[in-house]
Order: structure tokens, then C-alpha cells, then sequence
């Protein structure tokens, strides 16, 4: 049990990247971002791209860091699949959803344009990169023996590392930065935010650019942990869901318990029934959250 | 080529085109008329196939009892399994919609796809319940007994079409009454149609269920259409995806625009497939779906930009008194 906890914990962590970026763009743009999933997706071949491909074919030679199963390229992949991923998602947005918002549709057709990115990102990478699997990198990943009973492979410790680094640097850019706080007041009440000056088209491009980043990171450490594959960030999109709805929707500390416990909810549920049934079991736990307490554990923005 | 070929082949592409607008009129009676955003379409399809499938197949004997295992097997005729396809969707939806229905419209958009998504996994790892991943095989041919086995696909597309007709009759009478006024009036504003009185939560209820139940139809006759059925047929782009480009394309709010569209869309799949099979090298062959399913993903994005009220727009609905 301690040790599907342990696995819970990673893939909660990575959960909870996806999540943080799905709420700020739901408190902010105010849609739920269908496409989340496989934006996670798209830094995870990015950043395929960069380590498995460019780097060795420009001849940057490359050894494993200590215990873990990759080495500093893999690192250096991070930062540019981040920041590409961001900048899809804003360009994605000016072409689609500023469009739209300028038509003032309702928000659910936000919603449905992204439904249709989601497909149509995916088709790219199916495209790009074909159906088959790949891993970042080959060979055996030994497992660590923790106290309590806890197994874990040294990349899934960097997995859990690497998120709270990231969770702690959003933590700190949103509370002691003038554009976090202008984002959470965007997020709480954006007719305030607007006729208190705060540019909202210029808050909602940096909304995009976090939440695209910390997708792929979210996306490279999902990749880690298992492999790359074009349906990963699709399967994540329920338990995404889940978390920002279990956090309450637009709160950015809300996705972070959230995602959390619907990851270890989530490992600790194949004790009794089939791995399979990982996103139905998240489902469950939401359709429990609507059924009781719909504005989330901590309330929305 | 010669006319036979060509009858078989628009017999073919008619009895799908005509399935997939049994489940855009379905659609179109939770979003076109309600505003109720169900993404998970792919769910009431499966439970609808499998529900026809096992209410009208025997139970397994003889040697085919060693490898097909099926929960259920009631042998009874066609229309009672579509029957019972719609009924058992209907319930389906309100399950579903009592958690929803009170809350913003995309928690039931998140609801629907996780339903889809968990039936599709228990259709695939519950064995004993539908044959897991294998799927059932052979299912009943309606009237299959009045011609020669190749002349089959015109009977069944005399009977789709049939179902199609009295769906879209039905439908259209139902729009054009006070209860299909409501369900407009939720669709325009949900506060006022509350403030005037009318119990909001039971009218989007009976509008899910009948969605719901419709698309049970869609997913029976899609069943005893292709007579195998497996977990895999039921995927979001499918089940789902395809269905909301019908819908969107033909005009949102218009029984006429969607079937349209169903027809439309369902060429233009067809047509890409048969042009890009012959266009591609052989080593992108199994890439090829996919640029199909981009063609369709731009198509969307491209209407809702351009065109987002559809090919036909909604329909001006006066009462039949005025």
C-alpha cells in the first residue's frame, strides 16, 4: 500500500502540473481547455526532439547523471519544450480563441474549438512522430528501496523533485509579483480586474505561456516515468478534470492538493481493480465531488 | 465500372451516413435545442450497440461457448433490442444528468466524456460481460431471410431510413411544441425560463433522456449494420467527434442542417480516405487516418470561425397556432 502511495505521489505530481495551468486558464480565459491534455503531450515530443534526436545528431555526447536514466541533455531539453509548448498554446490562441472571443460566443464554444485542437494537435503528432511508442532513453532503471516499505526508481524522486520546484516557482511568481497578483485578481473577478487598468489581453498570453509550460513539463516527466505516446495526454485529460474540480476551478493551490490525491487515489485504486480503470476511478471521485460538493474542496475563484 | 457496384456502394455510404444522422438528431435535441454539452456521445453508442447485440443474440453454445462469453443472451427479435438499446440509454442519461444538470454546463461536457471513457474500459476488460476486447460477432440481420445475402444492405437501408424518418418527424413535432419552446428558452437564458416558472432541471432531464435514448437507436442499428462489435469502435473521434463536425456543419438548431451534415461530413471522411490512400507512399500508410482526422479537426475550427452558425443556421420556430 505504501508503495502505490509512493506511485500515487509521482503520478500526482505530474497530474498536478497539468492541473495547475487547466485552472488558471479555466479562472482566467474562462473555458474549460479541452486540448490541456495534449498540450502536455506535445512537450513531451518536444522534448523527444531535442534529447533524443537533435542533440545526438549534432554530435552532443551524453552521459546518465548519477542514478537517474538520462543525462544533462535531457535537462536542457526541458527549457525549450517548455517554452515552445507556451507558445503554441498562445499562438492557438490568438488564431482560435481571441477570435472567438471577439465574435462573443459563449464560452462552451471556447470549450468545443478546443475540443477540436485537442484532435487536431493530436493528428499533428500522429502525423509528425507516428502511433509507435518511444522512451527518452534505453536500458534498465533500477529501483530504489525507501523506508516504509516505499519502491521508487530514482527518476520518479527527480519526477516528484522537479514538480515542486516548478509548483514552488509558480507559488512564488503569483504571490510576490505585480503580474501574479494581477493574474489571481483576473482570476477572482476579471470585470474588476479590467476597470482597475489591468490588461487583460496581456495577462491572458502569460495565462497561456504558464499553463503551456508547466503542461510540458508535466508532459516530459510523464514521459519519464513510463513513455512517450500520442494518446498520454489525452488519458490525463479525466484526472485533470478531476483535480481542478476536487481544488475548485481557478484555484491554482486547489489543483495542486487536487491533483495530489486523485493520483494516489488514483495507484492506490489498482490494489483492487485493473490499472485500466486509472481514469475511471478519477471519474468516480468526481462525479462524488459534484454530487456533495460541486465549488470544490476549497471553494473557486 | 457498373450500376450494381455503384448501388452497393451508395447503399453502403447512405446506411452510415443515415446512422450518424440518428445520432446528430440525438445531439441536436441536447445542444441545438437545450445548450446541453454532451462530449461523450461515444458512451450512449456503445451502450446502445451492446445493448441491442446482447438482448437479440442466443447464448453461446456448442464449440462457440469455449470462446465467446456473453453476460446475457435474450434471443429476441430486432425491435425489441433497439427498444431496449433506447431505454436502457435513457436511464444511462439520468444517471448522469442528476449529479450535472444543476451545475455550469461544462461539468456535464466532463461527466459525459468520463462515462464514455468508463464504459469503453469495462466493455474492454469485463470479459464475461460482452466478450472483452474480441467483441461479439454476428449479430442478427433484420428480415435477412426476404433476399440473397448480397442484396442484404438494400433491406437494412430501407429500415434505417425508416427509423431515420420517424426519428426526424418526431423530433420536429416536438420542437415546434410548448415543451420544445422551453427547451429553446433554457438553451437562450435558464435564468428566465426559471423566473417563468418552469421546473429547469426536469425539462433539461427529459431532454438528455430523449437525446440519450435517440442515440441508443443510432448505436443498435450501427450494430446489426456492421453485425461485430468491439470496445474499439467506440473511440472519441468516432463516437464523438465526428458526430459534433456533423452537427456544427450543418447548422446547429436545425433538424434539416444536421442530417445534412451527417451526409456531408461522413463524404467528405469517405472521400479524403479514398483520395489519400492513392496519393501517399506506402510507408506513411499508417499515418494516413490521421491526416483525415486533421482535415476534420480544421473543418470544425474553420466553421466555427467563419461560418458558426452552419451550412442551413437554425430554423425560425413558430408555434403551429400562429
Amino acid at each position: 500500500m505504501a508503495e502505490l502511495v509512493g506511485y500515487g505521489v509521482v503520478l500526482g505530481s505530474i497530474i498536478t502540473l497539468g492541473a495547475i495551468g487547466l485552472t488558471l486558464i479555466y479562472g482566467i480565459v474562462r473555458f474549460g481547455n479541452f486540448a490541456h491534455g495534449d498540450l502536455m503531450t506535445l512537450g513531451a515530443y518536444l522534448a523527444l526532439l531535442l534529447a533524443a534526436r537533435l542533440f545526438p545528431a549534432l554530435g552532443v555526447s551524453d552521459s546518465r547523471l548519477g542514478a537517474l536514466s538520462f543525462g544533462w541533455v535531457m535537462l536542457v531539453s526541458f527549457v525549450p519544450a517548455m517554452v515552445v509548448t507556451g507558445l503554441v498554446a498562445v499562438g492557438v490562441d490568438r488564431l482560435v480563441y481571441q477570435r472567438l472571443r471577439h465574435l462573443r460566443v459563449p464560452p462552451v464554444m471556447l470549450a468545443m474549438a478546443s475540443l477540436a485542437m485537442a484532435f487536431i494537435l493530436r493528428s499533428l503528432i500522429y502525423i509528425f512522430w507516428g502511433p509507435d511508442f518511444h522512451f527518452y532513453t534505453s536500458g534498465l532503471r533500477p529501483m530504489l528501496m525507501l523506508p516504509l516499505g516505499i519502491k521508487l526508481r530514482p527518476d520518479q524522486i527527480f519526477i516528484i523533485v522537479t514538480a515542486w520546484v516548478l509548483v514552488v516557482a509558480l507559488y512564488l511568481f503569483l504571490q510576490r509579483t505585480k503580474m501574479g497578483k494581477a493574474l489571481r485578481a483576473m482570476a477572482d473577478n476579471p470585470d474588476l480586474a479590467r476597470i482597475s487598468g489591468i490588461p487583460t489581453e496581456q495577462m491572458t498570453t502569460w495565462t497561456w505561456i504558464i499553463g503551456g509550460g508547466m503542461a510540458a513539463a508535466g508532459g516530459i516527466l510523464l514521459g519519464i516515468d513510463s513513455q512517450v505516446r500520442p494518446e498520454m495526454g489525452w488519458i490525463l485529460l479525466l484526472p485533470l478534470f478531476a483535480a481542478i474540480i476536487l481544488g475548485g476551478i481557478g484555484n491554482p493551490y486547489g489543483a495542486l492538493v487536487g491533483g495530489l490525491v486523485i493520483g494516489v487515489v488514483q495507484q492506490v485504486s489498482t490494489q483492487w481493480l485493473l490499472p485500466a480503470y486509472k481514469p475511471a476511478v478519477a471519474f468516480a471521485v468526481l462525479i462524488v465531488i459534484l454530487l456533495f460538493r460541486p465549488q470544490g474542496i476549497f471553494g473557486g475563484s | 465500372m457498373d450500376i450494381v457496384r455503384v448501388l452497393h456502394f451508395l447503399a453502403g455510404f447512405t446506411i452510415t451516413a443515415s446512422i450518424y444522422a440518428i445520432f446528430a438528431l440525438g445531439l441536436n435535441v441536447h445542444w441545438g435545442y437545450t445548450g446541453l454539452f454532451n462530449i461523450g456521445i461515444a458512451g450512449f453508442f456503445a451502450i446502445g450497440a451492446y445493448t441491442s447485440a446482447l438482448v437479440t443474440s442466443p447464448p453461446p453454445s456448442g464449440v462457440r461457448a469455449d470462446y465467446v462469453q456473453q453476460a446475457i443472451g435474450l434471443n429476441l427479435p430486432f425491435p425489441v433490442g433497439v427498444i431496449a438499446a433506447g431505454l436502457v440509454c435513457g436511464l444511462l442519461a439520468i444517471l448522469i444528468g442528476i449529479p450535472t444538470l444543476r451545475l455550469r454546463e461544462d461539468y456535464l461536457a466532463i461527466a459525459t466524456i468520463g462515462i464514455a471513457e468508463t464504459i469503453r474500459r469495462v466493455f474492454n476488460n469485463e470479459r464475461w460481460l460482452a466478450n472483452g476486447p474480441q467483441g461479439m460477432v454476428g449479430l442478427a440481420q433484420p428480415l435477412g431471410e426476404l433476399v440473397p445475402p448480397n442484396y442484404y444492405n438494400f433491406v437494412y437501408l430501407a429500415i434505417i431510413l425508416a427509423v431515420l424518418v420517424v426519428v426526424y418527424i418526431a423530433l420536429e413535432r416536438g420542437i415546434r411544441s410548448p415543451w420544445g419552446r422551453v427547451l429553446r428558452a433554457i438553451r437562450e437564458d435558464e435564468i428566465v425560463t426559471e423566473a417563468a416558472g418552469k421546473d429547469v432541471f426536469r425539462f433539461k432531464m427529459q431532454s438528455l433522456v430523449l437525446g440519450a435514448a435517440i442515440m441508443g437507436l443510432g448505436g443498435a442499428l450501427y450494430a446489426h449494420s456492421v453485425r461485430a462489435i468491439q470496445p474499439s469502435v467506440f473511440t472519441p473521434l468516432f463516437g464523438t467527434f465526428i458526430i459534433w463536425v456533423m452537427l456544427i456543419l450543418g447548422g446547429s438548431g436545425n433538424n434539416k442542417g444536421v442530417v445534412l451534415g451527417a451526409f456531408i461530413v461522413w463524404g467528405i471522411w469517405s472521400g479524403t480516405g479514398y483520395v489519400i490512400d492513392r496519393v501517399i507512399p506506402v510507408a506513411w500508410a499508417a499515418r494516413a487516418p490521421f491526416i483525415r482526422l486533421l482535415v476534420i479537426g480544421l473543418l470544425l475550427v474553420g466553421i466555427l470561425l467563419t461560418q458558426p452558425q452552419g451550412i442551413l443556421g437554425e430554423e425560425k420556430q413558430v408555434s403551429r397556432m400562429m
